[in-house]
């Protein structure tokens, strides 16, 4: 059984770990540098990248996520947590942990009345197509060359690893399928 | 290893419509009125801003009919807001809704602190692609609006006071009905949605998860972080604050703090710590002193 970090500054984070619990691992509310160094695995949730950019300032929590990723423990981000595990862009605020080879766009897919759900084909999680919520969602816009791209849809990249970092554009937490944090925990 | 993409997609299901909700969670809603407290709520932490002509307390202050915000204005926070911008209709006014959809906000509440369109009728809230937020004084009026389509609640309070005592008492109602729910019987459920003026199944649905289905937030008279905390423990999973931090001395380091005390709500050392130094917070009035009871306004 794995501990799991669920970083429970602002957002969907009690349906992270919601899925973990179904995943048969231990979910840990984390706000504190000291509850993440107790973990194995990180995930940083959906809701709003500005809010949460600065609660990791205000809470201290920058330079420990940033030891945590290098230590090459598997960390996932969603959503918001893909922007903040992603390249930094000019003129663009907020936590940017060069996690992964990606930038993205912030609402790239358009204001709410644009949100929508589709089932998308991830090979690593077999035939089943994988239902996908894009919630006023970032858009990947320039993959590196080590980033595997494991699931796209309109040709765009929505499912990316790197090594040890996993992110994905749409929100798994919102359904009941559980195959994509069962893939991720098995990192 | 990329997969196939030439699946269709969907728009405004209850999912996505609900699953903004989720992401707001644990954030703190600001009322602004024009781009610079727009830019102000976003700076100090706000995950979302309420698009609004005037706050509930100047509102009360000035009497008169309150009726949806101007479209330049709205569009004008859009314009500067990265975080989503949600805007109020009057109860029943659905022709206000399809404006506000028109102008791409991305939640409207459908609000009694404007002046109601409609003394019978809420919005259908299904023939919309935007999510609709509406106000609950107990469960059962969260339970219709839920049935109309609505996809976050908020407990009512009492807008524009800085009185939390209202807040508590919606609050109180709406989770304590829940949890009396959980222990009825079968055969008492069909009561419990007879006295809720409820549908049965959502009732039943309330009774097996002991939750609503969607976002219980929490709205009308916060005016500190300690607030804020207060109903966040009660059971809200969010908060709405109107004239609570621009009718305050200082309403960034107050946003701030109150963004803290949401995320921190269970903390009281940390409590103790955000709550120092704020200034003075709005003056706040009495509920005996009040002519308008915004909350009584929905059925």
């Amino acid at each position: 059984m794995v501990k799991v970090a669920v970083l429970a500054l602002q957002g969907a984070f009690a349906k992270h770990c919601e899925a973990v619990a179904l995943c048969g691992h231990t979910p840990v509310v984390t706000r504190s540098a000291s509850e993440l160094a107790r973990c194995d695995a990180l995930i940083l949730p959906g809701g709003e990248s500005t809010v949460i950019s600065k609660l990791l300032v205000s809470n201290g929590l920058v330079e420990p996520i940033r030891g945590f990723i290098a230590s090459q423990a598997p960390v996932f981000g969603t959503c918001a947590g893909m922007i903040v595990l992603s390249q930094p862009k000019p003129l663009e605020q907020g936590i940017r942990f060069s996690a992964i080879h990606i930038e993205v766009d912030r609402n790239g897919y358009g204001s709410q009345i644009a949100s929508f759900e589709v089932p998308v084909t991830v090979l690593a999680l077999g035939s089943k197509p994988f239902q996908s919520v894009f919630i006023r969602a970032p858009k990947v816009t320039r993959v590196g060359e080590h980033v595997r791209v494991l699931a796209s849809h309109d040709g765009t990249p929505v499912l990316c690893q790197e090594n040890n970092v996993l992110t994905a554009s749409f929100h798994p937490e919102l359904t009941d399928d559980i195959r994509l944090h069962e893939y991720f925990l098995r990192q | 290893m990329s997969g196939n993409d030439t699946e269709k997609s969907t728009v405004g299901t209850l999912r996505v419509k609900r699953g903004l909700a989720e992401m707001l969670k644990g954030g703190v809603i600001m009322d602004v009125v024009n781009p610079e407290q727009a830019k102000i709520a976003e700076d100090n932490g706000a995950c979302a801003v309420m698009a609004l002509e005037r706050v509930p307390a100047d509102i009360r202050r000035d009497g008169g009919v309150a009726r949806m915000s101007d479209p330049e204005m709205i569009e004008g926070i859009k314009e500067v807001a990265s975080v989503p911008v949600m805007a109020k209709a009057r109860i029943g006014h659905f022709v206000e809704a399809q404006i506000l959809e028109s102008l791409q906000v991305d939640y409207i509440d459908e609000s009694e602190v404007l002046t109601p369109a409609d003394e019978t009728h809420h919005i259908d809230k299904f023939a919309f692609t935007v999510p609709f937020v509406c106000g609950a004084t107990n469960l059962g009026e969260a339970l219709r609006r839920i049935s109309e389509g609505a996809c976050m609640i908020r407990s009512k309070g009492e807008a524009g006071t800085g009185n939390i005592v209202e807040a508590v008492r919606h609050l109180r109602a709406i989770t304590g009905d829940i949890r009396k729910l959980t222990q009825a019987d079968e055969a008492e459920l069909f009561e419990w949605a007879k006295q809720l003026q409820a549908p049965l199944p959502l009732v039943q649905e309330i009774a097996e998860t002991g939750k609503l289905p969607v976002p219980l937030f929490c709205a009308g008279g916060i005016a500190t972080p300690a607030d804020a905390a207060l109903a966040m423990q009660l059971g809200a999973d969010a908060v709405f604050v109107g004239s609570g931090i621009f009718k305050s001395n200082d309403p960034a380091p107050r946003a701030r703090a109150i963004v803290e005390a949401v995320t921190h709500f269970n903390n009281p050392d940390l409590l103790a710590k955000v709550s120092r130094n704020l200034g003075a917070p709005m003056t706040g009035i009495e509920m005996d002193d009040i002519n308008t009871k915004m909350a009584d306004r929905g059925w």
